[in-house]
Formats: structure tokens, C-alpha cells, sequence
């Protein structure tokens, strides 16, 4: 479907078509954006629970998962993920498996870098929450869920804004496996079209969108603000 | 004098950190109704001996014993807990006023005492909501219901943590140095919640350093120093016959 929109686009420069079709590569990428933070926000989560964990099993091994995902770079992770079943077990999924290959690089990665952000919030609340909680009766969950997690969000807003900013540029990446999001299909177009036209036009969007998402987040931030 | 209850019984209890013996063998038995103030130096142990009561430390050897009910017996020189059902249910008997209050900063001053009646108590948020509104009345804090810590005084704040406990209703309330977190002009309004309570024949054991309150609202008074208890007596017995260690102390204080 892109490469004959691609084919008609070659002949005359339509803006309009060229809007509409970066238009449905941001919804790829928006795509990409929502399915990330829906997965890798609890999970980031799961896994700081296991960097603190008393278990040293379990503390080493997320430690190892944090750091080799912190430590290589987001493009060989989706490579690894996309064409590492192939080469492990000649399986292979097909095209289909991209769109999912990147979304679970994605989350993986992102899971990683949230949870150190979580465990930094989570270890910055005094004691004393914790055992003021404890003598008036709250269970240990009742105690997370109740006490501490409310004001580690709070705490952790500023850096999660961060890296909320960072992946949507990074959803950019997901053109190394061919994804049809924005900047797959700016790419595209200005290769065919041999002009730069598009990729500005990608730029624009991927600018509007990260001020969107920083002022959903500064919004955010407002309404915690009614403590300290 | 008829016999009371005994709400709070500790026998020979040791505590060590890292080798360090910090109680080395203390018994304290505390009737209903009664107050009992902990005085001593810097490191005597005073915190210490809290926790354990409060259950936030765990004894090394001793006995810990509420209502006649035991939450760790001393088995072969090491201390015993009870089950996890047990020590919820025997948590139920007191509260903790903290030096530096605790309250929970992203909750209203009502929400931080009706949160744990709601959640933990399972009591409807409706009595809750009565019985928050009775406290903050009592302690004179009707109008700050809606507001939150950071936008009280320190005294007010240490108030509504003194409210947030007596609204589970425990029948022993333990305070460690209530006001030392305190401006001196602000500890006036807590010492004179604590004195009114003393007044209604709420179980207390408070660790203070105000030596003048101590010695008001006491029905008996323990010196700590290195451990163990050195002198033990009504506020009269301490104040008026102080043995040379408490003398000097009590001296040192004013
Ligand atoms: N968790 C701990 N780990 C190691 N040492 C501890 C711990 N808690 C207390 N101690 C030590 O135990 C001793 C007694 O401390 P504690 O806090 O009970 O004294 P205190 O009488 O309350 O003193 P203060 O008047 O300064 O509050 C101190 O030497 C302290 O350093
Ligand atoms: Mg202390």
C-alpha cells in the first residue's frame, strides 16, 4: 500500500498526500509510543522489585538485564529481538513478527531504564514511612500501594518525563527493521522524491508531539503539586 | 489500691547491634492508666527500647508481653515471636507518636487519621470521618481537617500524628522525645496534649528530655544509661533522692 502511494507520489510533488501519508506513519509511531509506556512503565516497576530484592539470585540477574540494556544500543537490541529467533532456532515469524519484534525491544529497553528510575524513588523514602505504616497496622502491599508508591511518582515525574521525551525520538529507530512509522516513510519519500521536504515535515511532527507530551507531563506534575 | 491491669509487660530483654550490647538486661512492667517516662543520656538506649516494644525491632533475647498476651517468649537465651496473625492482633494494643511525626504528606490532615481506621480497621468512612472530626476537636485542629502537613507548624503536625494514633484506639501510646523536633515555643501546645491525656488515664510510656514535664505528668519515672535501667522511682523518689548518675544528669539539664 506505501510503495504504490510511494509510485503516484513520484510523479508530482502533492504536499497534501505526502502530509497524509507521514500522517499514517505517526500513527506508527504513536502506535509504538502508547504500547511502550503501557507495558514498560509496570514492568520497569517489576523489575526495580527485583533489583532490591533480598534474594541474590534475582538481584543479579536484573541487575545484568539493566545494565547490558542500559549498556548496548537500542537499535542492536531490536535487531537481536527481531532476527534472534530466526538464528537461534530457525524459526521464523515472518514480516508480521516486526511491528511486535519492535514493541518488545522497545519495552524491554524502556523497562529497564524506568526501573532504576523507580528503585532511585523507591530508596529516597525515609524509613519512617515505612514504619509509621507498620505500627498503624497496614500490610506490607497496603503499605506500597497506599504510602509509597503515591510519593515515589511524585518524586520520580521529573526523570520519567525524561525518557517519556527520549523514546518518542527513539521510536524513530524502528525504521532499521523496515516498520512503517514516520520516519520509515519520510525516508521513503525523500529518496524518491530527492527532496529533504519530508524529513522536515517528520521533524515537525516529532517537535509538536514532544511538546505535547511535555506539557501532559508538566500537567501531570501540577496536579501533585497540591503536597509536599 | 485495687491491682490494674498489666498492659505491658518486657523481662530481661538484651538487644545488640553488630555486637554492640545496646540494652543489656531490662524489665519494665506497665499497668493501665499508668504513666511511665524514660529518661537518660544520648545513646542510653531509650529509641531502642521502644522499637522493640513497638515491634519495629526484634528482641535478641527477653520477653515482650502484652495484656498477658506473649509476642516473643524467651526460648534457651533467644527470644520467640509469636505468629504473624498473632503480632497483627497484639499491634492493635498500641500507637507510636515518632520525633519527627511521619505523617503521610500526600494525605490531608482527616485522610491521615481516618486512612488506617478505613483500610486497616475496615471501619466505614463515615465513623471514621466522626471520629477524625472528635479528635481534631479535642486537639484543637477542627479548621486544618482539609489541609495538608507541609502547611502546618511543627507542633500542629506532631498534634495530628498524636491524633492519627489515638484514633485506632490503643490502649498504650508510646512517644519518643515528642517535642524534641520541636521550636521550644512550640513544644508547649504537644507537652499539653500529652498532659491532658495524662489527665483521661491514657496508658503512656514517653522518652523525653523536658525534665519539668517529665516530672508533671509521671506516675513513675526510669533513668536509662548504657542499657540498663540505673534508677527506677515515683518523679518525687528521682527528683528529690537521685542517685549520683542522675543527679549529675538531671543536674546538667537544668
Ligand atoms: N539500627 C541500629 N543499628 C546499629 N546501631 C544502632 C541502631 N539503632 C541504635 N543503635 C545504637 O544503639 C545505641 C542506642 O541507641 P538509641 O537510639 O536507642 O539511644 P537513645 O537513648 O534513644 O538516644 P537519643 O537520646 O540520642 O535518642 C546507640 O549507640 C546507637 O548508635
Ligand atoms: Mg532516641
Amino acid at each position: 500500500m506505501i510503495e504504490t502511494g510511494l509510485l503516484l507520489a513520484q510523479k508530482n510533488i502533492d504536499l497534501l498526500r505526502m502530509f497524509s501519508q507521514l500522517g499514517e506513519g505517526f500513527v506508527v509511531t504513536l502506535e509504538i509510543f502508547v504500547l511502550t509506556l503501557l507495558f514498560s512503565l509496570p514492568l520497569g516497576l517489576l523489575v526495580s522489585f527485583g533489583r532490591m530484592s533480598k534474594n541474590c539470585v534475582i538481584r543479579s540477574i536484573t541487575k545484568a538485564y539493566i545494565s547490558v540494556m542500559r549498556g548496548t544500543p537500542l537499535m542492536l537490541q531490536i535487531f537481536v529481538v527481531y532476527f534472534g529467533p530466526y538464528y537461534l532456532f530457525e524459526v521464523s515469524f515472518g514480516t508480521g513478527y516486526r511491528f511486535p519484534a519492535v514493541i518488545i525491544a522497545f519495552v524491554l529497553n524502556y523497562a529497564a531504564y524506568f526501573a532504576e528510575i523507580y528503585r532511585a524513588g523507591i530508596e529516597s523514602m525515609p524509613k519512617g514511612q515505612y514504619e509509621a505504616a507498620e505500627v498503624l497496622g497496614y500490610s506490607k502491599l497496603q503499605t506500597f500501594v497506599r504510602i509509597i508508591l503515591p510519593q515515589v511518582i511524585k518524586r520520580i515525574l521529573p526523570p520519567v518525563t525524561n525518557e517519556t521525551i527520549t523514546l518518542v525520538k527513539d521510536t524513530s529507530l524502528a525504521f532499521t527493521i523496515s516498520i512503517a512509522e514516520m520516519f520509515t516513510i519520510a525516508k521513503q519519500i525523500a529518496a524518491a522524491q530527492t527532496t529533504m521536504i519530508p524529513l522536515i515535515g517528520a521533524g515537525v511532527f516529532y517537535f509538536i508531539f514532544n511538546l505535547l507530551v511535555a506539557l501532559g507531563m508538566e500537567k501531570l506534575e501540577k496536579s501533585l503539586d497540591y503536597y509536599r | 489500691m485495687t491491682q490494674r491491669q498489666v498492659l505491658l509487660e518486657m523481662n530481661h530483654v538484651k538487644k545488640s547491634f553488630d555486637g554492640v550490647q545496646v540494652l543489656s538486661d531490662i524489665s519494665l512492667a506497665v499497668q493501665e492508666g499508668e504513666v511511665v517516662s524514660i529518661i537518660g543520656p544520648s545513646g542510653s538506649g531509650k529509641s531502642t527500647l521502644l522499637r522493640l516494644a513497638t515491634l519495629l525491632e526484634r528482641l535478641d533475647d527477653g520477653e515482650l508481653i502484652y495484656m498477658g498476651e506473649a509476642a516473643a517468649t524467651s526460648e534457651n537465651g533467644k527470644s520467640v515471636y509469636a505468629s504473624k496473625e498473632k503480632l497483627k492482633q497484639l499491634r492493635k494494643v498500641f500507637g507510636l507518636v515518632f520525633q519527627n511525626f511521619q505523617l503521610f504528606p500526600h494525605f490531608s490532615v482527616r485522610k491521615n487519621i481516618t486512612d488506617a481506621l478505613v483500610h486497616v480497621e475496615k471501619v466505614s468512612q463515615e465513623e471514621a470521618d466522626s471520629r477524625a472530626e472528635k479528635l481534631l476537636a479535642q486537639l484543637g485542629l477542627s479548621d486544618k481537617a482539609d489541609n495538608y502537613p507541609y502547611q502546618l507548624s511543627g507542633g500542629q503536625q506532631q498534634r495530628v500524628s498524636i491524633a492519627r494514633a489515638l484514633a485506632l484506639q490503643p490502649k498504650i501510646l508510646f512517644f519518643d522525645e515528642p517535642t524534641s523536633a520541636l521550636d521550644p515555643e512550640l513544644t508547649g501546645e504537644v507537652l499539653k496534649v500529652i498532659k491532658e491525656l495524662a489527665r483521661e488515664h491514657m496508658t503512656m510510656i514517653i522518652v523525653t528530655h523536658e525534665m519539668q514535664f517529665a516530672r508533671e505528668v509521671s506516675d513513675r519515672i526510669l533513668f536509662m544509661e548504657q542499657g540498663v535501667v540505673v534508677q527506677e522511682g515515683t518523679p518525687d523518689e528521682i527528683f528529690e533522692n537521685p542517685v549520683e548518675r542522675v543527679r549529675e544528669f538531671i543536674g546538667k539539664l537544668g
